[in-house]
């Protein structure tokens, strides 16, 4: 039951909720890196790493610390700094230990800080706790659905990354090149993920 | 009261894990601090940012690490010129070498007017594209398609389609290169700024060939070579080629060439003369 349950939040991280195309979070990178492929990748990578590690810090500290003392008002701005000093620190072992890495990612690490998608992934779990009555949503979950939903952010660049390729080489009316015609192929992608709705609580029933 | 105390617990908290966390990146900074190079900083300080790749490596930076490690000579930087290369030795305590001020040329002269189209062609605005269809769009095969391959990559604003064939500006062209591996029909390459004969043709067809092709192509007909005084001139592949070193600048190739298609750097006419 556990592996079912963790196997449909996986999936719906992806696919029916997926933060950019469907919640509509993290645009930012979204349309800025996008434009090659591997610097997307590399966004991705970063994002997803961020976004499981902030998890794993924000949910102990909402459910043992805020909670108990009713004090949950505070979530966002002590999100806002958790997030903030996790990546800081990140990078600064990334720098020693991984400096491949470190230049690989170079510029995307910083930026996520202010990715409204990790923060968003963070917060919006803790609601999902509330709310999912068919089985408990324990951390693990929660681990899950952040690590599904960097996956679901980088299938989202990958393929709008391949999206914009294609872009580059269509005649476009003068009117519409560049961010115009960019956001109404955003649009179109999200639109297409539109399709995935009801997709996992056919595929695996629960409750 | 109990508000009161409400607020300066929230606040509490708030700065409490505020702390908690600057305190534990601090400890992270100085536990895990990467040694810096602080010669490559130096370098980099006063290498011109372009990032252009000239110097043939990634970005300025990584050419200030490779100075730093004495992997690379002193003067690749073509943007910073002599001036950067002076610089740079200073920094590393190593003597600089004399460098010479390189621009880019376009060996072509195929305008409108002088030249024509094989067909028209209603493809991508690109000359690489064009250039795999059919052999190419211009009535000549070596010749620029005109279609600003290389004015999109450049940096500096230096190289312009104008009637049909790219020209050089060689007042803001700083030798970086990106041209020349661009055109797909390698036809530009860098020369020494000097008063020096250019040959502005690469046509390598027989000269009859040529001539049906192009007003300005050059055929091959070595009245040139024959009459440079300093034998800077040489004919291969039916197409002129002037050492710029051993070129005097005496003009005579210029006056006597049937086709028009050697001329002359003429470097009074630089803005900074």
């Amino acid at each position: 039951m556990l592996i079912k349950t963790l196997v449909a939040v996986f999936l719906a991280a992806i696919l029916t909720e997926n933060y950019v195309l469907s919640k509509f979070l993290g645009i930012c990178p979204f349309l800025g890196v996008s434009k090659k492929l591997d610097s997307a990748l590399g966004m991705s990578v970063a994002v997803t790493v961020v976004m499981v590690l902030a998890t794993a810090v924000t949910y102990p500290i909402y459910m043992y610390l805020l909670v108990p003392f009713g004090m949950d008002y505070l979530q966002t701005i002590l999100f806002i700094l958790v997030i903030a000093g996790l990546v800081q620190l990140v990078e600064i072992i990334l720098k020693k230990y991984i400096p491949a890495l470190y230049k690989s990612l170079g510029i995307y690490l910083p930026l996520i800080t202010t990715n409204c998608a990790v923060l968003g992934v963070t917060m919006l779990v803790l609601q999902k706790v509330q709310s999912t009555t068919a089985y408990d949503y324990t951390y693990i979950h929660a681990l899950i659905n952040a690590f599904g939903a960097g996956i679901g952010f980088l299938v989202a660049m990958v393929m709008f990354a391949g999206v914009r390729g294609r872009l580059e080489n269509a005649d476009i009316p003068k009117s519409l090149k560049g961010l115009p015609i960019t956001l109404v192929a955003a649009a179109l992608v999200s639109l297409s993920f539109l399709g995935f709705a009801g997709f996992v609580d056919k595929l695996i029933p629960l409750g | 009261m109990t508000m009161i105390q409400a607020i300066l617990i929230a606040a509490g908290v708030v700065a409490g894990i505020g702390l908690l966390i600057g305190l534990i990146l601090s400890i992270a900074s100085i536990v895990m601090a990467v040694p810096k190079d602080e010669r490559a900083e130096a370098v980099l300080e006063v290498l011109p940012g372009a990032n252009c790749g000239a110097c043939g490596y990634s970005g300025c930076s990584g050419y200030a690490e490779a100075l730093s490690k004495g992997e690379a000579q002193v003067g690749l930087c073509t943007v910073g010129g002599e001036a950067c290369a002076k610089d740079i030795a200073a920094v590393l305590g190593v003597e600089a070498k004399a460098m010479e001020r390189q621009t880019a040329v376009v060996r072509c002269k195929g305008s409108l007017e002088n030249t024509s189209y094989k067909a028209e062609y209603m493809g991508l605005e690109s000359c690489l594209s064009a250039s795999k269809i059919g052999g190419g769009l211009t009535a000549c095969s070596y010749g620029c398609i005109g279609l600003g391959d290389c004015e999109r990559v450049c940096p500096y604003d230096a190289i312009h389609v104008c009637d049909g064939v790219a020209v050089v500006n060689s007042d803001n062209c700083k030798a970086c290169a990106i041209c020349v591996k661009t055109c797909p029909r390698a036809i530009i390459s860098l020369m020494p700024v000097k008063d020096a004969a250019v040959n502005l043709c690469s046509n390598k067809d027989k000269g009859g060939v040529t001539r049906k092709l192009c007003k300005v192509g050059c055929i091959g007909c070595k009245i040139c070579e024959k009459n440079c005084p300093s034998k800077a001139i040489r004919v291969e592949n039916n197409v002129a080629l002037v050492n710029t070193a051993e070129c005097i600048g005496c003009r005579e190739c210029v006056g006597v060439c049937p086709q028009k298609c050697i001329s002359f750097f003429d470097t009074s006419l630089l803005a900074e003369n």
